[in-house]
């Protein structure tokens, strides 16, 4: 089954282009949030993380904070 | 054996792998993240041949570089030691060791931290070392810029365009960065700048609200919703323990970049070198790669 992958970034992170980078390397779909230009969609970010830093990765239900890779791996299974 | 191992992948490491790859030397990068300090900064507009380029598209334009030539790369390992036994250099992380003939630590600076109460709850809650990356999720909020350097004058830079207001808080009597940026910030409708100025204290809830200052004996309270630590950098230096370092803690180097250790060389905002810029890191990078390119020749 895939899991639906948000990827809550700024254009300017160098981490969000990063963990960008990673997803697509191993061919994980994802949906970009662009939090710098969506001000909704950055509270929103704030509320289910319980902070501010970028980026944000919501795997189905769960919550990474940072370019976690090795929690991105377990989570999604790769 | 690697014929050389370099430390870190900013401008200065990426620099030195690319000659030291068009020299066809057999070659490892470790790093711990690509781009260092270059990807984290905003505006770029002294880089030759770039009139205006921000951070991370030049960092992005140095990792293509790198791997057009397929040089060996082991991302997100953090070097532990670097120490030279008999002939040979090991280079200890935090997942293994390798070998090589010689070495370049290249692994720059990191921010330095304000020591204060409140900063560490308060991390990434509205407090960040970052403006580069975090600076977007403040539009239209009041936010304090700690420090008077250029980095603090980009993250202002920067800030001005989304905040509501940006308080600056300075602890000389001046801004000290450059003067095309102090101008633009002097100009901004929507800076206060507090010269002589100490945080003392970071204070909120579940976010940053608000911040102390003491300013020339008197306590002040400031609100705001974010707090960007811009108060200057450490060098990354720490594991390499037998080297030789400055009372700063960077990495003394001669004129061919090599340190006190015979076959490791140190290149860019980890070094002694005066000048922490993009381009003087990627300079010495090259220098530090023609150093070991020549060290190799010399010892065979």
């Amino acid at each position: 089954m895939t899991k639906k992958v948000k990827v809550y970034s700024t254009p300017t992170c160098p981490y969000c282009i990063r963990a960008k980078q990673f997803l697509k390397d191993n061919n994980v779909e994802f949906e970009n949030i662009d939090v710098s230009s969506d001000q909704a969609a950055a509270e929103e970010m704030i509320r289910k993380s319980g902070q501010m830093g970028v980026p944000v990765l919501e795997i189905e239900d769960e919550i990474i904070v940072g370019f976690d890779k090795e929690k991105i791996k377990q989570t999604l299974g790769i | 054996m690697y014929d050389l191992i370099i430390i870190g992948a900013g401008p200065a490491g990426i620099t030195a792998s690319v000659y030291a790859a068009r020299k066809k030397m057999n070659l490892l990068v470790i790093t711990k993240d690509i781009g260092g300090q270059a990807a984290r900064s905003a505006d770029i507009e002294n880089y030759t041949g770039y009139q205006f380029i921000s951070g991370p598209e030049l960092a992005t334009k140095f990792q293509e570089h790198m791997k057009k030539y397929g040089i060996a790369l082991k991302e997100d390992e953090e070097v532990i030691e670097v120490d030279r036994i008999n002939d040979s250099i090991t280079v200890k992380t935090n997942e293994g060791a390798d070998e090589a003939k010689t070495a370049i630590i290249a692994s720059g600076k990191k921010s330095r931290e304000l020591g204060v109460p409140g900063e560490k709850e308060f991390k990434n809650r509205g407090l960040t070392y970052c403006a580069t990356c975090d600076g977007p999720l403040f539009t239209a909020k009041d936010v304090a810029v700690i420090g008077g350097g250029n980095s603090a004058l980009d993250a202002t830079l920067q800030l001005i365009k989304i905040a509501k207001q940006v308080y600056i808080i300075n602890l000389t009597p001046a801004l000290s960065g450059d003067a095309v940026m102090r101008e633009k910030i002097e100009h901004a409708k929507n800076v206060t700048i507090f010269n002589n100025a100490r945080v003392t204290n970071i204070m909120g809830d579940k976010f940053v609200t608000g911040i102390k200052i003491d300013k020339s004996g008197k306590t002040e309270l400031l609100n705001v919703q974010g707090v960007f630590v811009e108060i200057g950098l450490i060098p990354n230096s720490e594991f390499a323990k037998k080297v030789e370092k400055n009372q700063f803690g960077e990495i003394k180097v001669d004129c061919f970049n090599q340190t006190n250790i015979p076959g490791v060389f140190a290149a860019g905002d980890v070094t002694d070198v005066p000048g922490k810029q993009i381009i003087i890191a990627a300079g010495e990078g090259a220098k530090a790669a023609l150093g070991t390119f020549r060290y190799l020749a010399q010892t065979k």
